[in-house]
């Protein structure tokens, strides 16, 4: 039934009427903001599942495609169309998109109705990235998607939240603007702005490279890679832990499906050339980072550098086929590398949206995101303490959750590349339990801390709802992942045809 | 039932049961979450006694089970799946025997603790993650058992989470076996990429393709491409397995209740090693490196780990560097290519090690508490089953003749005095030297316990926390919960090796799992003078080994039972020596130094100097600063409220986007 229906434009759309509808409602009538969100937010995420059950993995071809003019004048075209790199990713959004709601519901207290119109909104324009086909629409929705944020983070968030806010957006700004020049010089090239049309047109290697570079500067930002990851650990900070959530959860993921989407597909050859950049920046992205996460007096920023050190795993994934290539015969490990970064990005999004919402359940109750604050919490929250240690574990990889799979599948492939890609990238099974448990250790055991955590209520139903169904989510995804990476197959070995075709040749370089 | 069903049953009963103790812990109360740990793993232990049955005499053929596909990707099935062969049926059912027997102990052990049911829970999972691991047909599932068990380890040391020490051990633990896992992932890496499939099978019938295969890891040298794969795998057997120098997280385990070290920290988790790299004998025979390393790494804990158990003082320490020397043991077996003796060496030492710990318990509730052998001595009279058992345990350990200890323990001296392989001389003396070791230490812990006169006194009104030497009430013998695993534990340290012997290590009920090269087998030779049990233990009456344990026992009892201050005389001649053995040879310090204060000091710097310093100092706020500037001058236009910015523009965007819907 779904497929005669626009169902992505509803999945875009849905959302974002419905937050501005939420704006209209009066400042007084916050309960009714509340209720409005929830429906919404279900329907679209029943909607997203319906759009996952007619979804055919079996080919790469572009699912529930929409296509009409927008500015005719520009050739710039309404395009929307879904594959196996993007269905998932959708999914996670519309499915975040109910938790947030759900959180935030008697936590919020003033501008209700703001907060859920911007959460809404956001949604729909981060189902438009990972639907859109045309590459000026993407920019569009690319960057319409930080408004919200800024706002979020602008008006529920902490005492230093406009340099926060400044620093999110100088880096963001910087990033896309390169990008832009790329898809306008692309455009005037190619005379459209179709992006499965600009995975085949021919470039010769020096265009591809300032290319790759344009496209590297807004995705290394926003997923974020060494050294240009300071703006993530300040932005969740400040941000309420909505904001955190579906920062996390979300829109780091958006920087490897641009990736996916524009780096490896449009620019092969380029990738090819500077694959050894990029592997360099993640393995610097995961030791690094794993050593500044260790030290962290705050929990919110220890988990932001987690963050950052686990996308080195997406960014490690997708650049590594190269390597693999030349190495074995059939690459087929390639395929594994991939698979394993998307993995990566869906798990990490529950789990680093789960510990930011352990967080914001210690936070709402103390009011502080240090960890000396706390200590002895297992005492007092003992479900509480049984669900955090669950979403740290699995932030360490712990295997049976859905932390171990992106890990192993990266580590196994980069194997296969190089040894030591592979022995540097498994450091962080040390570096990631040991930050991890490290911060469990002081915060979750040991004493009581205080008087004030002598009086912690345990989590009550709402939260509970919140945490148990992430949990059961990464448990799911680590004692079966078939389901999720059979969805990509069709999707990944498509792609991994193409780069190896190089583009340059047709160019007459 | 059909057999996949049973073997399902497994480990599935002890996963429900600690589903229901530790989620339903208020509904089914303290009684109910014991009785349902019990009823899974005993149930658990009859079904794997049973494929014994069907195995030992029905000739059930090895069973290789997919249950289901875990995922498909880059060409290579990831399946999780039972291999039910001699090996895995041997192990399945000595972990849930022993498992149930600590389940029962708990009931008199924990009975007063508040964490009852979360106890139970934590070592159902346990047996649930153990069995996992040793059925497994595949190395990813046998990942998932391995770090499962490290999980429930790391919960159970600091199961009192309120005392530092204890999460502290639990987080040591963790971390110095994750760096054996970091080795262990490599090796299934390198497995893969070798092999290109995860699956024991698949795995161990091309394995001899590869002989030969060179790889240059670092420019200059090149190595065996099956000795780099053997070497990372044995890192994470080192790391479980607690073997030199990744041992020190198992002395501090002991941190744990009492009931957890017998079953986890002796006789099941901490054996997983040595059953890995038995399983894994078509791969290690063909790297004689790799096997020498295994070899020389188990000679220096059998031997080092023993020195050390001599001047602890905590009777948990004691048997724990016991153990560890014990573990070194298995694994000179398995350097020698002598892995049957290994894993008979285990299972002998999975009930007597146990025994030994669950009996040290008893002593230290009787003590409410008390570990310090120095306050302990002359129990035997008020604890009669456990001093008995003790000295079964004890007897079982130093390889007396007949005992099961001595048959596993002889064997593997047999096999190494055999072995021409690399090494094999120090590896030699190292458990020869061992055995007298063994010998001394058991005997002082024993005489130390059990023996003498006391050296608490009773004072009832000494209060909750009375100070070391004083206690509340006079100790008493414990309840039949924890004296009938004693016992039942006792029974197989005595006849388990007199039994097993022929079978297991002679008569190739192990060789449907484990494959010796022709020339590396050491057993060859012990089993051609094999003429029954009877025979061997006649025999070993006068060899080498022998006249060691006696030595021990004669140095000890002439120490602890007459000449107290002949310890201390030699404490205080050989300082050095002394304080080397009671800091365990300072690797602590070590670590702690090369290590941890590093690590939080690179941390540090690179956070302080490099993020917030370069980056975030010169260049972010640099470009910032040229902002704010530019921006104060464009400020008059602007109401300065953002979000009114904000909405205009996803305002003007909607706008836009509903162009096309209008044209």
């Amino acid at each position: 039934m779904a497929s005669n229906w626009p169902i992505l434009s509803i999945l875009i759309w849905l959302p974002i009427l419905g937050g501005l509808a939420i704006l209209t409602v009066g400042n007084q009538r916050a309960p009714l903001a509340r209720v409005m969100a929830l429906v919404i937010s279900i329907l679209v995420f029943v909607f997203s599942i319906f759009m996952l059950m007619a979804f055919d993995p079996s080919t790469a071809a572009m699912k529930f495609s929409e296509l009409s003019p927008w500015i005719a004048a520009f050739n710039v075209n309404y395009h929307l169309g879904v594959d196996g790199f993007s269905v998932p990713l959708i999914l996670l959004t519309t499915f975040f998109g109910v938790l947030v709601v759900i959180a935030g519901w008697e936590v919020i207290q003033e501008r209700v109705q703001q907060y859920m119109a911007a959460f809404l909104i956001m949604e729909g324009l981060m189902v438009g990235v990972f639907s859109a086909l045309d590459a000026l629409l993407f920019y569009v929705f690319f960057e319409a998607m930080l408004i919200p944020m800024f706002l979020l983070i602008g008006m529920w968030g902490g005492p230093r939240r406009v340099y926060a806010t400044i620093k999110f957006f100088l880096y963001t700004f910087l990033g896309s603007v390169f990008m832009l020049i790329g898809l306008i010089y692309l455009y005037i090239q190619s005379g459209t702005w179709s992006i499965l049309e600009w995975q085949d047109f021919p470039l010769t290697l020096e265009v591809q490279k300032w290319l790759f570079l344009g496209f590297l500067a807004a995705f290394s930002v926003k997923i974020p890679m060494w050294p240009v990851h300071t703006w993530l650990p300040d932005a969740h900070v400040e941000a309420p832990t909505g904001g955190s959530v579906i920062l996390a959860a979300i829109m780091l993921k958006i920087g490897g499906y641009g990736f996916i989407r524009f780096s490896l597909p449009i620019t092969p050859d380029a990738a090819a050339a500077l694959d050894w950049l990029i592997i360099a920046l993640s393995l610097i992205t995961v030791v690094y980072i794993g050593f500044v996460a260790l030290v962290q007096e705050d929990m919110k920023k220890l988990i932001a550098y987690s963050s950052i050190s686990h996308m080195g795993f997406v960014t490690l994934g997708l650049f590594i086929a190269f390597a693999i290539f030349q190495n074995s015969d059939g690459g087929e490990g390639a395929a594994l590398g991939v698979e394993g970064a998307m993995v990566q990005m869906i798990s990490h999004g529950f789990i680093s949206g789960a510990l930011f919402l352990c967080v914001g359940v210690l936070y709402d109750r103390l009011h502080s995101r240090m960890i000396v604050d706390y200590g002895g919490v297992a005492h007092t929250m003992p479900w509480f303490a049984a669900f955090a240690v669950l979403f740290f574990m699995a932030n360490s990889g712990l295997p049976g959750t859905s932390g171990f799979v992106g890990e192993f599948m990266v580590i196994l492939a980069a194997f296969q590349a190089n040894f030591w890609y592979a022995f540097l990238a498994s450091l962080t099974l040390i570096l990631g339990a040991a930050y991890s448990l490290w911060l469990v250790k002081r915060v979750i055991f040991g004493p009581v801390g205080s008087k004030k955590v002598a009086k912690l209520e345990d989590i009550n139903a709402r939260e509970a709802l919140v945490l148990g169904t992430l949990a059961v989510a990464v448990l799911l995804l680590g004692l079966w992942p078939e389901p999720l990476v059979n969805l990509m197959h069709a999707s990944v070995d498509q792609l991994l045809a193409h780069i190896q075709q190089p583009k340059f040749t047709m160019a007459g370089n | 039932m059909s057999l996949k069903t049973i073997l399902l049953l497994i480990p599935l009963l002890p996963l429900a049961a600690a589903a229901i103790a530790g989620l339903l812990r208020k509904q089914v109360g303290r009684a109910g979450s014991h009785w349902v740990a019990i009823l899974g793993v005993g149930v658990s232990f009859l079904l794997s006694a049973w494929v014994l049955y069907q195995q030992i005499f029905l000739g059930m053929e090895t069973q290789n089970i997919t249950i289901y596909t875990w995922m498909i990707s880059g060409g290579v099935h990831f399946e999780v799946g039972f291999l039910i062969d001699h090996l895995t049926t041997l192990m399945m059912t000595v972990v849930t025997f022993v498992s149930l027997m600590v389940h029962i102990y708990t009931i008199g052990y924990m009975a007063t603790d508040p964490g009852y049911q979360r106890f139970f829970s934590y070592i159902a999972l346990f047996t649930f993650s153990m069995l996992m691991l040793v059925m497994s047909n595949n190395f990813m599932q046998l990942f998932f058992g391995w770090e499962a068990v490290g999980l429930v380890s790391y919960l159970l040391i600091g199961f009192w989470f309120d005392r530092e020490s204890a999460i502290y051990a639990g987080l040591k633990a963790f971390l110095v076996n994750r760096v054996g896992d970091f080795g262990f992932l490599l090796g299934i890496a390198a497995v893969l990429y070798s092999f290109g499939s995860l699956d024991y099978a698949t795995v161990f019938a091309a394995a001899p393709g590869i002989a030969g295969k060179t790889v240059t890891l670092i420019p200059g040298m090149e190595w065996q491409w099956i000795t780099v794969i053997c070497i990372c795998l044995f890192i994470g057997a080192m790391g479980k397995s607690a073997q030199a120098p990744l041992h020190v997280w198992l002395p501090d385990s002991m941190e744990g209740p009492t009931p957890i070290s017998a079953l986890i920290h002796a006789a099941t988790m901490v054996t997983a090693g040595i059953f890995m790299v038995a399983r894994m004998s078509p791969l290690f025979e063909l790297s004689d490196a790799a096997l020498s390393f295994v070899m020389l790494i188990g000679a220096v804990t059998a031997l080092g780990m023993g020195l050390v158990g001599i001047v602890q003082n905590d009777i948990k320490r004691v048997i724990a560097y016991s153990t560890l020397s014990q573990l070194g043991y298995m694994t000179v077996a398995l350097g020698v290519s002598a892995y049957s003796a290994a894993i008979f060496h285990l299972m002998t030492h999975a009930f007597f090690k146990a025994l030994l710990f669950l009996g040290a318990g008893s002593v230290i509730i009787a003590l409410h508490h008390q570990q310090d052998m120095r306050y302990m001595g002359g129990l035997r009279k008020q604890m009669p089953i456990t001093w008995i058992t003790a000295w079964v345990g004890t007897l079982a350990l130093i390889g007396f003749p007949f005992m099961s200890g001595f048959y596993s323990k002889d064997s593997i001296i047999e096999a190494v005095a055999e072995s021409s392989r690399w090494g094999s001389e120090v590896a030699y003396w190292s458990v020869l030297l061992g055995v007298l070791i063994t010998s001394f230490y058991s005997f002082r812990l024993l005489y130390l316990t059990f023996h003498g006169q006391p050296r608490y006194r009773v004072d009832v009104g000494a209060g909750e926390h009375p100070p070391d030497g004083v206690v509340q009430h006079a100790p008493h013998e414990s309840p039949w919960v924890v004296t009938v695993p004693l016992i039942l534990l006792a029974i197989p340290s005595i006849v388990i090796g007199y039994l097993l012997i022929g079978p297991v290590l002679f008569e190739g009920w192990l060789s449907d799992a484990i494959s010796v090269l022709p020339h590396n087998n050491v057993l060859e030779h012990a089993a051609e003078n094999f003429h029954g049990p009877v025979a061997m233990a006649k025999h070993a009456i006068g060899t080498a080994p022998f006249w060691l344990m006696i030595t021990g026992f004669v140095l000890a009892t002439f120490i602890y039972q007459f000449r107290p201050a002949l310890a201390d005389f030699f404490k205080q001649k050989l300082p050095g020596i002394y304080r080397l053995l009671e800091n365990k040879y300072y690797f602590d310090e070590l670590y702690q130094k090369l290590f941890i204060s590093r690590s939080v000091r690179i941390g540090r710097g690179l956070w302080k100097k490099v993020d917030a310093g370069v980056i975030d100092g010169g260049l972010v706020n640099g470009s910032a600063r040229l902002m704010g500037n530019l921006a104060a001058r464009i400020r008059v236009w602007q109401s300065g409220y953002l979000f009114h910015y904000a909405f205009a523009m996803i305002a003007g965007l909607i706008g836009i986007l509903a162009i096309w819907v209008v044209l």
